[in-house]
C-alpha cells in the first residue's frame, strides 16, 4: 500500500480535473459571489489578526477581570457575549483564546510545514532507498489517528504548550511531506531542471535554486491549510483536558469551562468560543481557495476540506 | 456461486496482512520509544496513590519485577511477545487486564459508531442528491455552506450544543451515558434512547465530507454522456436521477468510507467524553488523563489497525465497483 487510497487519484473520484463552464454559468453573477466570498474572508481574517495582535495592548482590559453581580448574565449591551460562570466577560475572553489557539496554530502549522518541506524534499531529489524509505515512515505515520497519537504525546510529556505544539507539528507534517515531493518529482522532469544539470551545476545548487523555490507556493498554501487544523486539533486536546493549562485558556480550554453552565443551561459560555473557530476557519479556507485557483488554474472546483 | 472475484481479492488481502505487520510493529516502537523519551515513570504509575506511602525496598521490587530499568527495547520486546501470547498487560488506572478493559467497552464503540455511519450514509447521500440536483441553486447552496461550517465545527462543541438542545432545552433524549442513572439494567430500549443523540452528532461531524463528495460525484455524473442518453430516451427525471447518476455518482464515494476511519476515530473519542458513552474512545481519554502507558499503548496499536483495515476493505470494495481498478495494489 504505497499511498491511501484517498491520495491514489482514482478515475471518477470527485478531486478529477474539472471543466469551470460546467459549473454554474449565470455570468457576472457568480463572478461576483466569488469575489465576494474572497473579499470576506480577506476581512475576517485581518480583522481576528487585528483583534489578537491589537486588542490585549490597547484595551488594557484584564480577562480575569470578573464582574461578580454578573455572573451568568446572558449577552447584553454591557457584555455583548454575556458572562462565564465567574463573571468574566466572554468576548473579551475569547479574543484573548483566539490569540492562543491563533499563535499555538500558527507556530504548530510551521513546525509541521517545515518538517514536510524538508523531509518531502529530500525523499524527492534524492529518491531510490532514501525515497522508498521515507514514503514508508509516512505511511506509518498516516495509520495513526492524529488525534490518538496527539493525547498519547501530550499524556506522557505533561499538558502544556510545547507538548501540544509538538504533537500537532509531527502529526501533520506527513500531508505536506506527500504534496512537496510529488511537486519535487514532478519538477525534476522539467527542462529547466535538465538545462541547469548540463549545464554543470551542482546537486545542491539545483535543489536550492530550482527546487525549493518551485515548491514553496504548494507548501505555503499547505501552511495556511494547516492553521485552521492545528487550531482544531489543539481545541479538541484542550477541551479533553490535555491542552494547555487553565490559566492560558485557550478556545478548546473555555468550551471545556463552560461545561458546567452549559447543563445549568446557560449556553452563551459554549456558544461563543464554537464560532470563533468556525468562522476563521471557514475565512482561512476561503482564502486557501482562492489562492488554489491561481496556483492550479484548471482545477478551480476542487473541494477544500 | 457468489461471482465475486475472491482469489484475487484474498491475494490483495493476504499482501496487505502482510504489509500491517512492519507497520504495527514499527508503531509499537514508536509508542515505546516515545515513552522512554518521556518523563514518564510506570512504577509510579503502577503504585498509583499507594507509591507515596510504600518502602523503598518495595517500590525497587515493583521496579525490577516490571522491568522498568531495562531499555526500552527490551521492554517493547517483552510486551510485544505478551501480546502474542493475549497478555495485554495491566490497565494501571483500571486496575484489571488490558484485554478485559477493551473487551469489555469495544461492543458500545461499534454500536455508536455503526449506527452514526448508517444515519451519516443514509442522509449525507439524501442531502448530495439534493444539492447536486441543481447545482448552484438555492438548495445546492444552503447545503454546501452548512457543510462547510460544520466541517469546520469541532465535535465536542457540536455535542454539548446539542446536550443543550435536546436534553436541557427540549427535555427529548438523555443527555448522557448507556442506561438512566438509578438503573443498570442495560436493556435495549434504553440503549437505544441512550445512543440517539451521540450518535446523531458522529453522524453530522462525519457527514459533511460524505455530502459534498456525493454532491461531486452526483453532479459530475449528470453531466455524462449515460444520463443525456437516459434523458433523450424520455426517461423520467426521478429514473435519471436515482437510476442512473446517483448509482455511478454514489459508487466511488461509498468505497472511500474506509478511508475515514481515522476520523472516525477521533470523532468517537471527543463525542464519548462529552456523552460519558462507556466505550473504548471514553477509556483512551480515561487512560491518558491518569498516564496509563499499557492501556494507552493497546488502544493505539487497536486503531492503527482499525486504519489499516478501513483502508483494506476501502481498495476492495473499489476493486469491486471498478473492474478495472483491479486488487493489484
Amino acid at each position: 500500500m504505497a499511498e491511501t487510497p484517498q491520495a491514489a487519484a482514482k478515475p471518477g473520484a470527485p478531486d478529477g480535473p474539472q471543466d469551470a463552464t460546467r459549473w454554474r454559468t449565470r455570468g457576472t453573477g457568480r463572478k461576483s459571489v466569488r469575489t465576494l466570498r474572497v473579499r470576506t474572508s480577506a476581512a475576517v481574517v485581518a480583522l481576528a489578526v487585528l483583534a489578537v495582535l491589537v486588542v490585549p495592548p490597547l484595551v488594557q482590559l484584564d480577562q480575569q477581570a470578573v464582574d461578580i453581580g454578573n455572573k451568568l448574565a446572558p449577552p447584553s449591551l454591557s457584555h455583548l457575549f454575556g458572562t462565564d460562570d465567574v463573571g468574566r466577560d466572554v468576548l473579551l475572553r475569547c479574543v484573548y483564546g483566539l490569540r492562543v489557539s491563533l499563535l499555538v496554530g500558527v507556530v504548530a502549522a510551521l513546525v509541521a510545514t517545515v518538517v514536510g518541506t524538508a523531509v518531502g524534499a529530500l525523499a524527492g531529489a534524492l529518491g531510490g532507498h532514501v525515497d522508498r524509505a521515507v514514503m514508508r515512515l509516512v505511511d506509518v505515520f498516516a495509520s495513526v489517528p492524529h488525534l490518538l497519537l496527539g493525547i498519547f504525546i501530550v499524556a506522557l510529556f505533561q499538558p502544556g504548550v510545547w507538548p501540544v505544539v509538538a504533537s500537532v507539528g509531527l502529526t501533520h507534517w506527513v500531508s505536506t511531506c506527500r504534496i512537496v515531493r510529488a511537486e519535487v518529482l514532478s519538477l525534476r522532469g522539467r527542462p529547466f531542471v535538465d538545462a541547469a544539470v548540463s549545464g554543470g551545476a551542482s546537486r545542491t545548487r539545483v535543489a536550492v535554486r530550482h527546487l525549493v523555490p518551485g515548491v514553496l507556493p504548494q507548501a505555503g498554501l499547505a501552511a495556511v491549510l494547516m492553521v485552521p487544523h492545528a487550531i482544531w486539533h489543539e481545541s479538541a486536546l484542550s477541551f479533553l483536558g490535555l491542552g494547555l493549562p487553565p490559566h492560558q485558556a485557550s478556545l478548546g480550554a473555555m468550551v471545556q469551562g463552560a461545561r458546567g453552565a452549559l447543563l445549568a443551561g446557560d449556553w452563551w459560555p459554549t456558544l461563543f468560543p464554537g464560532l470563533f473557530i468556525i468562522i476563521p476557519t471557514l475565512a482561512v479556507a476561503g482564502l486557501a481557495g482562492a489562492w488554489r485557483e491561481r496556483l492550479n488554474p484548471r482545477r478551480r472546483s476542487e473541494l477544500t476540506l | 456461486m457468489t461471482g465475486l472475484p475472491l482469489a484475487p481479492m484474498a491475494r490483495m488481502a493476504g499482501r496487505r496482512l502482510l504489509y500491517a505487520v512492519p507497520v504495527l510493529l514499527a508503531v509499537t516502537f514508536g509508542v515505546f520509544a516515545i515513552a522512554a523519551a518521556s518523563p514518564f515513570d510506570p512504577v509510579k504509575a503502577y503504585a498509583g496513590t499507594a507509591g507515596f506511602s510504600a518502602s523503598q525496598e518495595a517500590l525497587d521490587q515493583l521496579r525490577d519485577s516490571l522491568g522498568a530499568d531495562d531499555p526500552f527495547v527490551t521492554r517493547w520486546w517483552d510486551w510485544l511477545t505478551g501480546v502474542v501470547t493475549g497478555d495485554l498487560g495491566e490497565s494501571t488506572s483500571m486496575r484489571q487486564p488490558v484485554a478485559d478493559v477493551i473487551g469489555e467497552r469495544i461492543g458500545w464503540t461499534v454500536l455508536l459508531c455503526a449506527v452514526a455511519f448508517a444515519v451519516a450514509i443514509v442522509a449525507g447521500t439524501l442531502l448530495g442528491v439534493l444539492a447536486a440536483r441543481r447545482r448552484g441553486g438555492l438548495l445546492d447552496r444552503a447545503v454546501t455552506s452548512v457543510a462547510y461550517a460544520l466541517e469546520a465545527a469541532p465535535p465536542f462543541w457540536l455535542g454539548l450544543l446539542a446536550v443543550w438542545l435536546f436534553a436541557l432545552q427540549l427535555d427529548a433524549l438523555p443527555a448522557g451515558g448507556l442506561t438512566d442513572t438509578g438503573t443498570d439494567v442495560v436493556s435495549f430500549g434504553q440503549v437505544a434512547e441512550h445512543v440517539l443523540l451521540p450518535a446523531s452528532v458522529l453522524a453530522v461531524s462525519q457527514m459533511p465530507w460524505f455530502v459534498l463528495y456525493v454532491r461531486q460525484g452526483v453532479g459530475d455524473a449528470l453531466d455524462e454522456d449515460p444520463v443525456r442518453g437516459a434523458r433523450s430516451r424520455g426517461l423520467a427525471e426521478r429514473t435519471v436521477l436515482l437510476g442512473h447518476a446517483l448509482r455511478s455518482g454514489l459508487l466511488p464515494v461509498l468505497t472511500l468510507i474506509g478511508t475515514r476511519v481515522p476520523e472516525l476515530i477521533t470523532g468517537a473519542l471527543l463525542i464519548e467524553t462529552v456523552f460519558s458513552w462507556p466505550g473504548i474512545a471514553a477509556a483512551t481519554v480515561e487512560a491518558a488523563t491518569s498516564v496509563d502507558f499499557p492501556l494507552l499503548a493497546a488502544l493505539t496499536v487497536l486503531a492503527t489497525a482499525a486504519v489499516l483495515l478501513g483502508n483494506l476493505l476501502s481498495d476492495l470494495l473499489y476493486g469491486l465497483a471498478d473492474p478495472r481498478v483491479g486488487f493489484d495494489g
